[in-house]
């Protein structure tokens, strides 16, 4: 310390003045400073909520005393709860996974689009990522209306029997799931078709050399040059489905016999429309582990990749 | 959120008018109880019925010299509610708020006593009924007022040709206009019959069965009509009991005659299915009516707002009131509790009632016969018996009497409506209780 204040008289002006300029010029700090704003409104906007959500669910439904985990072991031993969880796994799990598949299919054709019309294309793709989700989901509720469904005046035409779209729990169930398919396979879509344009083209012309057909060249070549990406978007889109709520909302309301209830839309049940406001914090927590636990292995299989690249 | 602001600069503070002004406000005894008075109304769905409150606010912020800024909160969406959660929390917001049927309770402990503004209104308007007793008062305690605006009946509307052609029942001769219902064969055997008459004839009751406000609402009314109670007043779940596997039997055969997708319906999907010319008869205030009268003017024609069919226990209409409340952090409360008593007198709920076009119905007794539910058309009388004229039906509420921590989330729950669905779709009856019962069991945590 004594060294060091020799070699840096303190209370020297111009010598504090150049230290504070090199602070200043250092990248490290001007990054910090380029990114406080943003800090900050995370902290008001993410960690402070998130926050007060845990502080929420550790007290009693009348907010007046502290119960520790009493919230968590209460849910636990709720049907309906259980259901929620299955439910919620359902619905984000399949959903990315046709999101994925979707988007990899139409990636692939548009990446074959020529050059000149593909913008039209892309945009025209994108459309149903870019509309509002509770625009969107309104539209679709009109196209499953149980009494006036134009669906079912579709299947009507062709001697169908109308459909229960938002009626029986299956059915519910598969009109949720493809709403959401319908609004985030562009994002994949997007998302590869970049990952796509960044596979050097030499690596196909190799592939093609040395035999390989249309398969080999997707498994060989195609997938493992985007599997960062997939990872990346599947985690991002997994986040992004499991913290839902706008479309089951909109579409179910949770119904019929909270076959479609999600963490979101159950929470918002319990918490704001059944005023039990810790029990709803409790739920809306409970999507913390299951999602760190998906981002771990997806993280580390990219950081894996990555040290070996 | 709709805004309007009352301004009126305090230049006569001193002046012999602006003081005789204050003192003939009950309320506002000084020229610092005037100050400034923040208040949030429901915003209403009838076009034109938000008018008439803010016009009666006006009149009273001139007469008392008090600054009122009103915004109207649309429930869509739930914003009114997630405005009343928010300022609970915050511990801050409007002095005056519009609280929907199970928030007073709820707030009961940050809500400012209201027994010096009810008691005097009961003198005046005589009493209330027993649902607005039930979700307003807790321990001898007036939470809040039951408001005018927004406050409904959900009974039945129904298609006057339609019942005749399909179920022989002139329901115009049952419920005349003008005169006490003769309604003695309306009970729930005949209600079936019909609600089969009209399904085979092609134009069925629509009756919802979703997790929605007016679905829970007709299940909740039905079952008082067996009297089945899954919890009662002392907070004992009771749900395996005889009267509620009648009424689940009973919507099991009525659930044959109703369209097959009415457990998704929600609250716009009756409304809908009246309008269109398809159904006979749905549970609702004159909303639809009113609709139907812009829309399908020839359908309007037909409709005849009545009473529920009567049960074993009793003839009982779901009652939905609203309530002006005053939260303890409010700043102005006497001026608050002024304004709530003006917006409760009779000539400002008729007013109210009035731009509603019959749809609001305040909660006191003598309040019950203003013109315009005689005189509303078409066609002419259509509304008479709306606010039930005759005390010929018990005002209710899903869920009642349990406490209302439990009742709120039998009702928020959709608890009644998903029995009857699950059992009409095959489940045994002891599952179906089983169910019920451990769901209840989880509200009563405390």
């Amino acid at each position: 310390m004594a060294d060091i204040a020799a070699r840096n008289p303190a209370g020297h002006p111009s010598q504090q003045r150049s230290s504070l300029h090199k602070l200043m010029q250092r990248k490290s700090t001007i990054a910090f400073l380029m990114a406080l704003p943003l800090i900050l409104l995370i902290t008001i906007l993410v960690a402070y909520p998130a926050g007060y959500a845990v502080y929420l669910a550790t007290l009693n439904k009348g907010m007046t005393r502290f119960v520790g985990f009493g919230n968590f072991e209460f849910l636990f031993g709720r049907d309906t709860f259980w259901l929620v969880v299955y439910q919620s796994c359902l619905f984000a799990i399949t959903a990315v996974i046709f999101k994925a598949i979707i988007g990899f299919v139409v990636a692939h054709f548009v990446h074959n689009i020529p050059a000149k019309g593909q913008r039209k294309w892309r945009g025209m793709l994108l459309v149903p990522w870019v509309i509002p989700p509770a625009m969107s989901t309104l539209a679709w509720l009109w196209l499953f209306d149980p009494s006036y469904s134009a669906l079912n005046w579709l299947l009507a035409i062709f001697g169908i029997e109308g459909i229960p779209w938002t009626g029986e729990a299956g059915w519910a169930r598969f009109s949720v799931i493809l709403v959401n398919v319908w609004i985030g396979s562009p994002f994949f879509m997007i998302m590869y078709l970049a990952a796509l344009k960044s596979v050097p083209e030499q690596l196909y012309e190799a592939a093609s050399i040395d035999g390989a057909t249309w398969w080999q060249r997707i498994w060989y070549v195609t997938l493992p040059m985007m599997r960062n990406i997939i990872a990346i978007t599947a985690l991002f889109s997994l986040i992004v489905t499991f913290a839902n709520f706008d479309i089951v909302r909109v579409l179910t309301a949770g119904g019929p016999l909270n076959s479609t209830h999600i963490f979101g839309t159950w929470a918002f049940r319990v918490g704001i429309e059944g005023g039990d406001i810790p029990l709803g914090a409790a739920v809306s927590l409970f999507m913390v582990p299951i999602l760190a636990v998906a981002a771990t292995f997806i993280l580390r299989d990219i950081t894996k990749r990555g040290s070996e690249v | 959120m709709v805004s309007m602001k009352v301004n009126r600069r305090r230049f006569v503070a001193g002046t012999a008018a602006a003081s005789a002004a204050l003192v003939a406000a009950p309320f506002v005894r000084s020229a610092n109880a005037a100050g400034k008075l923040s208040v949030g109304f429901w915003d209403h769905w009838v076009p034109g019925a938000n008018k008439a409150t803010e016009a009666l606010v006006k009149e009273w912020a001139e007469k008392n010299k008090v600054e009122v800024s009103i915004d109207f909160i649309t429930s869509q969406g739930n914003k009114l509610l997630l405005t009343t959660a928010a300022e609970s929390q915050a511990k801050s917001g409007h002095d005056v708020l519009a609280f929907s049927t199970w928030l007073p309770a709820r707030y009961a402990d940050q809500l400012v006593p209201m027994n010096d503004v009810m008691e005097p209104l009961i003198k005046e308007n005589g009493a209330v009924n027993g649902t607005v007793e039930y979700l307003g008062k807790l321990n001898g305690k007036w939470l809040a007022v039951p408001a005018t605006s927004g406050s409904q009946i959900k009974g039945p509307c129904s298609r006057i040709d339609l019942l005749k052609k399909h179920a022989g029942i002139d329901i115009q001769a049952m419920y005349p206009a003008g005169a006490a219902p003769k309604a003695d064969a309306w009970n729930l055997d005949n209600f079936l019959k019909a609600a089969e008459a009209c399904q085979k004839g092609g134009n069925p009751f629509g009756m919802g069965l979703g997790t929605t406000s007016d679905s829970v609402d007709t299940a909740g009314a039905l079952f008082h009509a067996f009297g089945a109670q899954l919890v009662n007043a002392k907070g004992d779940i009771v749900v395996k009991n005889d009267q509620v596997r009648q009424v689940l039997d009973y919507y099991k055969k009525l659930m044959q005659f109703l369209p097959a997708d009415v457990p998704s319906w929600d609250d716009a999907s009756n409304n809908k299915f009246l309008v269109s010319g398809q159904g006979t008869l749905i549970m609702n205030p004159p909303s639809a009516w009113a609709v139907a009268k812009r829309d399908a003017p020839q359908i309007a024609e037909q409709l005849w707002t009545h009473g529920f069919p009567v049960g074993p226990k009793g003839r009982y209409a779901p009652f939905l009131p609203y309530f002006w409340g005053v939260w303890n952090f409010s700043k102005n409360q006497s001026a608050a509790k002024s304004l709530i008593i003006f917006l409760s007198q009779a000539s400002s709920a008729e007013k109210m009632t009035n731009a509603s076009q019959g749809y609001d119905i305040p909660s006191f007794e003598k309040l019950t016969t203003f013109k315009v539910w005689a005189e509303e058309s078409p066609p002419k009388g259509t509304l008479y018996h709306y606010p039930n004229p005759h005390n010929h039906q018990t005002l209710s509420i899903a869920a009642a009497p349990a406490p209302h921590k439990i009742a709120e989330q039998i009702y928020t729950q959709a608890i009644q409506t998903q029995m009857v669905v699950r059992y009409a779709k095959g489940e045994a009856m002891d599952k179906t209780l089983d169910w019920a019962a451990k769901e209840l069991e989880g509200f009563s945590r405390n």
